[in-house]
């Protein structure tokens, strides 16, 4: 089947049993994208399917044929970090790193999210067609992504610095 | 995972003609089948991708709303018209599962999703859901997350869903097709409670495939709304929750109300008695703490999980509290 990954098309031949995880780290050798508890709890597989964050644990690769995917390894641009990137780096957003390439797919794709204007458990005018992107809003998009290191905080900031100056202050 | 045959529906004939096969499973999008095989709970030998099948959400001439069953959960969250009208059904969905699950997440995966009971998962423990007439470790077990409503001495999982419990409340429909046929169900029919046997959570047909949830038109549902008590904050599933839709008069009596509880029992519960006891009586916090009261007066508490019954009791309350003080 056909897969696009990181801007390259790709001829894969998979077992159906494969997850999109597994093609990605043990057929591709993109071991950017980390299996954490490769049940859907954590968040760490996360990667964007045509823009949207989705759990690549709980993806069977072959529901993805004809799709593009992206994963951290793709956000760089010629060498040169991506801006989030550098926020985590500058927030201390992570410690031992294992979650940090699913943080920020997730990050990129909750942006998205709030952009085009869905709502979330807290937000509380649901007709509200803009949600501005407060550190609570923040906090409960991201928290599909578990750090067990406690660097939530710096995650956070780093979220906050790239997509919501208006909420820092 | 047991090995399985994949194929990719792209209408409902093709889907029920290739669904109807011994062993066949439809896959949405993954998020607790694909877990479910992994851990070999769940063994097919064929899958049919129904994902490309409708995704559309139809208003609809008499005021309903019509839901594609390939939807994503984020999609119907998001629907401008899910927003306005049925509130209480973008909260529940935006309360369940994480952004990534969401946006995975089909209605008709969702709507048969299985519970989350440890035990279920355990294949080192007793269990009559994945073992039929084996017994339950859950029963005597660590059980504080389990049903104090409608159980029975087989079974006392809980079914996890937060969109089913909004969709209870308002009365949804939904749509089943197999090779036999198209009919409708009530969602509230839908899934079974577990008597003595909890292997069959639902009144499905061999083959037979959701191809859409309809809303019938509620107008007064724009005064409704969903409240999930849980463990933490965000994304786990609930220890108790509570879907509402109110209608009171500017007398302040209750003209109508639908009120339905998740976390408590094997199936979406719709609070049937709670309402009669609100319908015609004033919309004040007495009525609706008797309304609690006659609705868990038959729940049953197990070893770990009677705070369950104060905790739904506190929250129907303070739902409707929380209701009836909006304006109109």
């Amino acid at each position: 089947m056909l897969i696009t990954i990181n801007g390259q098309g790709m001829e894969v031949a998979l077992d159906p049993r494969t997850s999109l995880l597994d093609l990605l780290r043990e057929h591709l050798e993109l071991h950017g994208t980390k299996k954490g508890c490769d049940q859907g709890a954590c968040g760490a597989c996360t990667v964007l399917a045509d823009g949207e964050r989705i759990l690549s644990c709980l993806a069977l690769a072959v529901q993805y044929e004809g799709r593009s995917i992206s994963t951290v390894e793709g956000l760089a641009d010629d060498g040169r970090l991506h801006p989030l990137q550098q926020a985590f780096i500058d927030h201390d957003g992570f410690q031992c790193g294992y979650c940090t390439p699913g943080q920020i797919c997730s990050a990129i794709g909750m942006a998205a999210e709030i952009g085009r204007g869905v709502p979330s458990a807290v937000t509380a005018d649901l007709a509200a067609t803009t949600i501005p992107p407060t550190r609570d809003e923040l906090r409960e998009r991201m928290s599909g992504n578990l750090c067990r290191c406690g660097a939530h905080n710096g995650i956070i900031d780093a979220i906050t610095e790239i997509y919501s100056a208006e909420a820092a202050e | 995972m047991t090995p399985f045959s994949y194929a990719r529906a792209g209408d409902a004939a093709t889907a029920t003609g290739l669904g109807m096969a011994e062993g066949a499973k439809y896959l949405g999008g993954g998020t607790n089948l694909v877990d479910l095989m992994r851990e070999t709970i769940e063994r097919p030998d064929r899958l049919v991708d129904v994902t490309g099948l409708s995704r559309m959400i139809a208003e609809r001439d008499d005021g309903s709303l019509m839901i594609g069953a390939a939807v994503r959960n984020t999609a119907v969250a998001e629907h401008q018209a899910v927003r306005e009208r049925y509130p209480v059904l973008a909260r529940a969905i935006l309360s369940g599962a994480s952004g990534q699950i969401r946006n995975m997440a089909t209605v008709g995966g969702n709507i048969l999703q299985r519970t989350r009971c440890a035990y279920f998962y355990d294949d080192a423990a007793r269990c009559n859901k994945r073992v039929p007439g084996a017994g339950c470790d859950a029963i005597d077990g660590f059980n504080r997350t389990h049903a104090i409503l409608g159980a029975s001495p087989a079974c006392v999982a809980t079914h996890p869903s937060d969109m089913c419990v909004a969709l209870a409340a308002l009365g949804a429909v939904v749509h089943l097709e197999n090779t036999a046929g198209a009919r409708t169900l009530p969602l509230v029919d839908l899934h079974r409670l577990p008597m003595g046997r909890p292997e069959v959570e639902t009144l499905l047909e061999p083959g037979e495939l959701i191809t859409a949830i309809e809303l019938p038109p509620l107008p007064w549902a724009v005064r409704s709304t969903y409240r999930k008590v849980r463990d933490r904050a965000s994304y786990a599933f609930a220890l108790v929750s509570v879907a509402a839709v109110l209608d009171r008069s500017g007398d302040g009596m209750v003209r109508d109300v639908r009120l339905a509880l998740g976390g408590v029992a094997h199936k979406p519960w719709r609070a049937f008695a709670a309402e009669a006891a609100l319908r015609g009586r004033p919309a004040s916090e007495a009525c609706f703490r008797a309304a609690a009261e006659a609705e868990l007066a038959d729940a049953a508490p197990l070893r770990d999980n009677g705070f369950k019954i104060e905790l739904a009791r506190r929250t129907i309350v303070a739902v409707l509290n929380e209701l009836a003080g909006e304006t109109a």
